[in-house]
């Protein structure tokens, strides 16, 4: 009888699940967007998703804050996993969500994009790199870069100021965005004619300890190391470089961006790292300022580059909804319709580009600018000379 | 020349797997548990240490200590209200709770001390001669070394020589037969998990200081390799957890300098693999003939 | 003969009640009074209960702890995803791709099981369970090597083994599809998996579980179990016994993760890793060591769980834990089991032999 007790157990926990999810099925008509975020709150990847999620939410309050057009947002936990975000966008439809702030990860973004493209809501994802993304789907837009554009935009850079260095990469390889930076850079760099005399990989599993990996790039004579990796294996490979004596030119894409706001990190030690970013922390103009004041204040850090495209990717929104003359009261689908419209038509300015375009796949337009660390700021390459 | 240095980082790397096997292996021993929380216990230690010198700006060596006490008030704490009202039950049963505290210490380490993670400063302050460091030995591979052969050494001789060594050997053989003989066996399985995760604290603080990312998650790949070097020695052991620990990180280092990045995880399971089929226990682990 | 009767009552009332459940559900869903939350698990919540209940077998019935069980079900995964999405143009009817996915989903992780099983069930105990989370690591590994195209030559699959290798490397012409990026996963994948498929894969996995269970197999299995020496000395075939109850959970589990892969757009061999085993093997022992019934409640509620916790956002995973510790306190504790043991004595008798 063990187990009957054991069942009735399941079976109330049960109902009271069901009462919860009735509870939070209820979806009141308002004044106000819904705009629904979805990216790992929890878990290995949390610090991306919380970053974005937290970016958007400032945007929100300044936008409510101007008195116009009134945003809600739920930001929902998606733990990085494809399933787990399938599972958020429901939830967030069940809350009557009108247009979606997500999702942050690769993988997941597939998933939630094309069931959001079978059910006709405008997503809009910060910071999901891959080409794959806006695959075949006209309501799905990028606020970064394509993992493509990173690859070869770093190759040409090398390729016109160190046409002659020896270079190593070191990259994630179970990992969308990391891998398909490598790829494009791999093929770009063949045809340029750079020489890659090293390639070595770790993994979730491995992204720790990257001594062989470093050793072995210094053993192969590499002065360049390409590390189209996010920045916190990053911080390690230049602590574990460092300690034993090894300084080539490391070389990072926006993933890097951030590094020197690593709790702890020996700035000193990302001294003369290049990198390309379309977001820097110490920018000087003034709304990077005030915002990178404002998240201070909030969330105790300095936001990185998902922060700013998070920011970004809700100001995209709020541009584009006017834009198309979206009210609340509209359904999600008429607002997907609408925004599909207008999205290749603006231009919006934000933390991560100047005058940012689309085109009608998704993809979005602006500069990377390449930048070198000196002095622990983000200087242009010339002023380090 | 450049094989030395594969070797020297796999050492480093292998030691600190040893003191985290050591742990799992003296409550594997004596409680009879893979407790799958013990890598969080380790990243608990880190965390505590990073605090205390940066935030609180105490000396290495107090920061230590302090984070080695409440890892070790943390370990009771969880055996005691997680473990003990279990300890009739299967050992499944004191499994999945194991991986219940897991996740509890993972979101309890998010929610307080945020996603982001932190570069851990490194406990070590002095340095190697540069002949030294130019075949890649670095100060903290040395002290972690080093730390792991003294806690192995100290372990062996507590576990032989001490009444309460002798207690947890004894209870490790026959519970049962243990309790007749007078010895507390709640207080010292208590113990054990006070040691262990002490240790954990150590093993925390070591890891952070060569591999100098700290998240929620720091402790939970550690954590599996480390219970895998525990088997591979032989699970029980303690000089196999330290020898399966060292195997484990040089197999792991040579495989990622000379086989394939890629698949250097899968390379050191493999070994193990072909090791506990050649043999079955583990490299030290005692062979128990079935009683009919 | 009663003993028998009362198995045969409760393997019924499970098939009945399963029946039910999906009827229920399958009613309120085509009539729109589900949430799009609870709509959308219903698959998930299908494939979960098969690698509950197949896990159940090795776990419960045959008495080996296997932590590498998502292993089987990538395994499953990308072999379905690899047939669904290379027959697209040859079976143009997704309820037959789906069942042929399925199909070949269980068939290669049968294989896989077959060759892992071998060398595994030599060994006993926790030394089991490390070389079943071992091999579930080096499946994960393997499969993030496999980069897999097709084009009208048929399938291209290259093993990047260096690491160096990309999808150009397959030599896809222009109408090529890449199928699998490596460690990218599988993405653009058709979704064709079904509620009903979910259900009457259910059913299928039940069938031939408790059939296995009640029959002189399963006997033989769980006499194994409980005394492996006694069982040797009457002659049993150990190893085959252990190799079948394990084969059988891995082809399962395969069936269960060709589902579960064409349920999404996209899937990632990191999905199947060490936490995902330890995921379902909490539903089994939650829901009670070879008690497929169990299992299976266990499953839905544990699935359910996390989602529902939803409205705590923050503290989401927190109360997860919680709640998670809490249960198997209550329902293993010592005292609560002696308290029901005094209440029902022969039932305590049979707690103790577990």
């Amino acid at each position: 009888m063990k187990n009957t007790k054991k069942i009735i157990s399941f079976i109330v926990v049960m109902t009271m699940i069901l009462a919860l999810c009735s509870v939070s099925a209820f979806a009141a008509e308002g004044e106000t967007f819904k705009i629904g975020g979805i990216g790992p709150l929890t878990g290995g990847a949390a610090i991306y998703g919380n970053a974005a999620m937290n970016g958007a939410q400032i945007a929100v309050d300044e936008i409510n804050a101007l008195g116009g057009v009134q945003f809600e947002f739920n930001a929902q936990d998606d733990t990085g996993v494809a399933e787990t975000s399938v599972n958020a966008y429901n939830s967030l439809k069940d809350w009557g969500v009108q247009a979606i702030v997500g999702t942050v990860t690769t993988a997941p973004c597939i998933s939630v994009s094309a069931e959001a493209y079978s059910d006709r809501i405008f997503m809009l994802t910060p910071s999901a790199s891959s080409t794959d993304v806006i695959a075949d789907k006209d309501n799905m837009y990028q606020v970064c870069f394509t993992d493509p554009n990173q690859g070869i935009a770093s190759a040409d850079y090398m390729a016109e100021n160190y046409p002659d260095a020896q270079i190593a990469i070191i990259y994630k390889n179970d990992d969308a965005y990391s891998q398909g930076i490598r790829d494009t850079f791999a093929s770009e760099a063949e045809s340029k004619g750079l020489t890659v005399v090293y390639e070595g990989t770790f993994t979730e599993d491995t992204q720790t300890d990257f001594s062989v990996q470093v050793a072995a790039a210094q053993a192969a004579g590499a002065d360049m190391v390409f590390l189209p990796i996010y920045y916190t294996p990053a911080s390690v490979i230049l602590t574990q470089a460092n300690a034993i004596g090894y300084e080539p030119t490391f070389f990072g894409v926006d993933g890097m961006d951030g590094i020197l706001s690593v709790e702890g990190f020996d700035a000193s030690l990302a001294e003369g790292v290049m990198l390309l970013t379309p977001f820097s922390a110490d920018a000087e103009d003034e709304r990077t300022q005030n915002f990178v004041a404002a998240y201070n204040d909030l969330y105790g850090e300095t936001p990185n580059q998902f922060a700013a495209d998070g920011y970004d990717a809700m100001y995209i929104l709020y541009a584009a909804l006017q834009e198309a003359g979206c009210t609340p009261d509209m359904s999600a689908q008429d607002i997907c319709e609408a925004l599909v419209g207008v999205m290749p038509t603006i231009s919006v300015d934000g933390l991560t580009g100047q005058g940012m375009t689309w085109s009608a796949t998704g993809e979005v337009s602006k500069a990377p600018m390449a930048v070198v660390i000196k002095d622990g700021v983000y200087v242009l390459p010339e002023a380090a000379e | 020349m450049v094989f030395f240095t594969y070797l020297i980082s796999g050492i480093s790397l292998g030691s600190v797997y040893a003191i985290i096997a050591l742990g799992y292996t003296m409550v594997y021993g004596i409680a009879k548990m893979l407790n799958f929380a013990h890598g969080d216990v380790i990243m608990v230690g880190g965390y505590i240490c990073y605090i205390a010198l940066n935030s609180l700006g105490l000396p290495a060596i107090v920061a230590v200590i302090l984070a080695m006490i409440v890892c070790t008030v943390l370990g009771v704490v969880i055996e005691g209200l997680a473990y003990k009202p279990l300890r009739q039950a299967g050992s499944l049963a004191v499994l999945i709770t194991a991986i219940g505290v897991s996740y509890f210490l993972q979101n309890a380490a998010q929610l307080i001390w945020g996603a982001t993670p932190k570069n851990f400063t490194s406990v070590v302050h002095f340095s190697l001669p540069a002949g030294l460091m130019s075949v890649g030995l670095s100060s903290e591979a040395l002290i972690t070394v080093l730390a792991c052969i003294v806690i192995m050494i100290a372990l062996t001789t507590f576990v032989n020589r001490s009444k309460l060594g002798k207690a947890m050997r004894a209870c490790s053989e026959d519970k049962g037969a243990a309790q007749l003989m007078g010895i507390n066996v709640n207080r010292t399985i208590s113990m054990t998990f006070a040691i262990g995760s002490a240790l954990a604290a150590i093993a925390g603080v070591l890891l952070c200081s060569s591999y100098p990312v700290l998240q929620p998650t720091t402790g939970s790949m550690p954590g599996i390799k480390a219970f895998t070097a525990a088997v591979f020695g032989g699970i029980g052991s303690i000089p196999g957890a330290f020898i399966g620990g060292l195997l484990l990180g040089i197999i792991e280092s040579l495989a990622k300098a000379y086989i394939s990045t890629t698949l250097a995880n899968s390379i050191v399971f493999a070994v193990l693999i072909i090791i506990l089929l050649v043999k079955p226990t583990g490299l030290l682990g005692k062979y128990a003939p079935e009683k009919v | 003969m009663k003993n028998m009767k009362k198995s045969t009552k409760t393997d019924f009332a499970t098939y009945a009640g399963v029946t039910a459940a999906f009827l229920i559900m399958y009613a309120l869903q085509r009539g729109g009074h589900l949430t799009s939350s609870i709509s959308g698990q219903l698959v998930p919540i299908c494939c979960f209960i098969v690698m509950a209940v197949s896990l159940n077998l090795v776990v419960g019935i045959s008495g080996e702890l296997s932590l590498g069980h998502a292993g089987f079900m990538s395994v499953g995964a990308f072999g379905g995803i690899i047939a669904a999405q290379s027959l697209a143009g040859a079976i143009p009817s997704a309820p037959l791709r789906l069942i042929v996915a399925l199909v070949v989903g269980a068939l290669c992780a049968t294989v896989v099981g077959f060759v892992v099983g071998v060398p595994v069930l030599r060994l006993r105990g926790d030394y089991l369970a490390i070389v079943t989370l071992a091999f579930g690591q080096i499946i994960k590994d393997l499969i993030n090597c496999l980069l897999v195209g097709y084009d009208s030559h048929g399938l291209h699959i290259v093993f990047n083994i260096s690491g160096l290798k990309s999808i150009n490397d397959l030599h896809l012409e222009e109408t090529g599809k890449a199928i699998i990026k490596g460690a990218q996963g599988a993405v653009g994948v058709t979704k064709i998996a079904s509620f009903p498929a979910g259900f009457i894969l259910v059913m299928i996995t039940l069938v031939v579980i408790l059939n296995l269970v009640r029959s002189r197999t399963g006997r033989a299995i769980m006499a194994i179990r409980d005394n492996r020496i006694a069982a040797e000395s009457v002659g049993l075939n150990i190893t085959k016994y252990k190799l079948m109850a394990f084969v059988i959970s891995a082809a399962m589990a395969g069936a269960a993760g060709a589902l579960y892969g064409l349920n999404y757009g996209s899937l990632v061999a990191s999905r199947f890793d060490f936490n995902t085993s330890i995921l379902v093997l909490v539903y089994v022992v939650l829901g009670g060591l070879g008690n497929i019934w169990g299992s299976i409640i266990a499953t839905v509620v544990l699935y359910m769980l996390p989602e529902a916790l939803r409205q705590f956002s923050d503290y989401r995973m927190l109360v997860y834990a919680i709640i998670l510790i809490l249960v198997m306190l209550v329902t293993n504790n010592a005292q609560l089991k002696a308290l029901l043991g005094k209440l029902i004595p022969h039932k305590k008798e049979a707690a103790g032999n577990e």
